[in-house]
């Protein structure tokens, strides 16, 4: 029955290739789309500035809440984005402790709000921030870090003069995955957004929104334009690591 | 003075150091692999934290039971065995690195001394990975001398070299030691590297110290591990007297007589450290006539000791203050019937100057 649905779907979808070029984008897809980047810039931020400590004690530490802490941070990676979606909902729910938190600070609730959404997309973004970062991280020899501190560097004046240099494709990585996957998500902006327009509705829920309506032409022109932007992204990404690597 | 007192233990060993060295020249720590040199190097640095530990240098505490100094606030320099350049930063912007990071009133070493004394006016612009192992190594002293430490560390910073670039930069250690004023800790495994450039040494086994004092009194002891090795031998340090062009000699003159050797380029006057193997005299108990050998000093016997089962060390006083060790057969001992302080000669088949 689903599959035979599909398969009408794709044939009207096909009858209604003609009118794809009249449409272009409407005033609600831009929304969509500048939500989209907006949410993913701010997360990104957010993700770098509290993955990079994170990544750093990974790939420093020998402790035995090393296995754990990574296990965690890699959870998103496995669970279907809908179960993390549903459990950060229930969280921060009127009921759940994220809820009474941030009613006792008087933000009120965060689901179906930006904020909700940024919060959930940081938990479901966090290990492709902080893996790259980590392997960069592993990647700087014990020995570098030994050199700066007998050359009168302190640990802050080591990280920013020497680490992050030396780290700095893995920052790269880091933010464009970063970035493009937050972008990409879809099950726990569902459940965590919403759809709401202008304020919840990313550009893959209104991808689906499309789709749901038979409105295959705005889907198209939205579907290729996503297409066009991971490519892009990853364009320059892949073609400096490998170029790293010739050297 | 630098006063250490360090007790540290780990699964497979431990560190038990109670010591005082003269703040001065090039003390070595020296021992076979596995006996702690580094680790004792890398306490002193503050690299490795040890629990229960005394540490003063010039009478400032830099560790003891209640403070301990983190590496970075310490005043020393410190070249690892392999040279450790940041590899994001020029040889340039390497060099400034430790020096940007102290009080301009504490530069004491200028830029232009280092890359005059190191050698490295041709280097300066470069990327450190377009560098030869031993134009590393130059830089990354040239690096830590720029901090003007109060005490240079150097672990064993000629081992990651290949024969070449070791006696490339053997001189520039020398002069190092000639004309920079800062005492420097040198790790080596290498006992020629130790007779050729330390004052003081320290001479470790599985952690603990056996000896401590000054060089050649120490590498000439037979009671060391050092008198067993093939290389075993003393360093007399002599003046240049004269050169003989005709025959391409340099005469050596020190208060025990003098030696010949192969012309050097060293001015008249100028002192060279001569070293002197073990295996390379000989023992005559007359003057010997119709000899090749030219170096014949006058030597009283003040130590025996076998060696293996067919050889024996012998410990030589040479004037008031200078030792030279010999290697003969047990045979010819018995049949000279040398024995302690009998007057002999000593024929030194070989000298090699080595500073």
């Amino acid at each position: 029955m689903y599959v035979q649905s599909w398969h009408a779907m794709a044939l009207s979808c096909l009858a209604k290739q003609n009118n794809i070029m009249e449409s272009a984008f409407s005033a609600a897809d831009l929304s969509a789309v500048w939500l989209a980047f907006k949410l993913a810039t701010v997360v990104t931020v957010i993700l770098l500035l509290i993955g990079t400590p994170i990544a750093w004690c990974l790939a420093r530490s020998r402790s035995w809440w090393k296995g754990p802490v990574s296990a965690v941070v890699a959870l998103p990676i496995v669970l279907p984005p809908t179960v993390l979606g549903f459990y950060l909902l229930v969280a921060m729910g009127p009921n759940g402790p994220l809820g009474h938190l941030t009613q006792l600070l008087g933000i009120g609730l965060l689901p179906f709000t930006f904020a909700g959404l940024v919060l959930a997309s940081v938990f479901y973004s966090l290990p492709f921030v902080v893996q790259p970062l980590q392997n960069a991280f592993e990647a700087i020899p014990e020995r570098v870090l030994e050199t700066a501190a007998t050359l009168r560097a302190s640990v802050l004046d080591t990280f920013f003069s020497v680490v992050l240099p030396l780290a700095k494709p893995g920052f790269l990585t880091a933010s464009v995955l970063g970035f493009a996957h937050t972008v990409g998500e879809f099950g726990v902006v569902l459940m965590i957004g919403g759809n709401i327009p202008n304020h919840t509705r990313v550009v893959s829920v209104q991808i689906y929104d499309h789709v749901e309506a038979m409105e295959y032409a705005q889907a198209h022109w939205l579907s290729a334009g996503m297409l066009l932007f991971a490519f892009l992204v990853l364009l320059p990404l892949y073609s400096f690591s490998s170029k790293g690597r010739r050297k | 003075m630098i006063e250490v007192r360090f007790k540290l233990a780990y699964a497979d060993f431990a560190l038990d150091v109670d010591l005082q060295f003269p703040a001065r020249g090039i003390t070595a720590l020296f021992g076979p692999s596995g006996s702690g040199k580094t680790t004792l190097l890398r306490c002193i640095a503050g690299l490795e934290r040890a629990t229960n530990g005394l540490l003063r240098v010039h009478d400032e505490v830099w560790q003891d039971g209640a403070s301990f100094l983190p590496t970075h606030q310490r005043p020393l320099g410190y070249v690892f065995q392999e040279a450790s350049l940041f590899p994001h930063l020029s040889v340039r912007r390497n060099l400034e690195y430790g020096m940007r990071r102290i009080p301009p009133v504490e530069r004491k070493v200028q830029p232009e001394q280092v890359v005059d004394l190191m050698g490295l006016s041709k280097l300066i612009e470069r990327d450190p990975a377009y560098l030869s192992g031993g134009e590393r190594q130059r830089v990354a002293i040239g690096r830590a001398l720029l901090t003007s430490p109060r005490l240079l560390m150097m672990d064993e910073p000629l081992s990651a070299l290949d024969f070449a670039s070791r006696q490339e930069i053997l001189p520039y250690l020398e002069r190092l030691h000639g004309e920079l004023e800062i005492p420097v800790i040198y790790v080596s495994h290498a006992l020629d590297e130790v007779a050729r450039l330390a004052d003081h040494v320290v001479m470790l086994e599985q952690g603990r110290v056996i000896a401590s004092g000054a060089s050649n009194e120490i590498l000439t002891r037979l009671d060391l591990p050092t008198a067993h090795l093939d290389n075993a031998g003393s360093v007399i340090e002599a003046a240049v007297a004269t050169h003989d062009e005709a025959y391409h000699l340099t005469r050596l003159d020190f208060s025990g007589g003098c030696l010949w050797v192969s012309k050097v380029e060293h001015d008249v006057g100028s002192v060279v450290r001569a070293r002197v193997l073990a295996r390379d005299v000989s023992i005559a108990t007359a003057v010997p006539q119709g000899s090749s050998i030219t170096n014949i000093l006058a030597a009283r016997i003040t130590e025996i000791q076998e060696e293996g089962q067919d050889r024996v060390n012998l410990r030589l006083a040479i004037g008031g203050e200078h030792i030279l060790l010999s290697r003969i057969t047990r045979r010819s001992r018995d049949q000279l019937g040398l024995a302690v302080g009998m007057e002999i000669f000593a024929q030194v088949k070989s000298v090699a100057l080595i500073a």
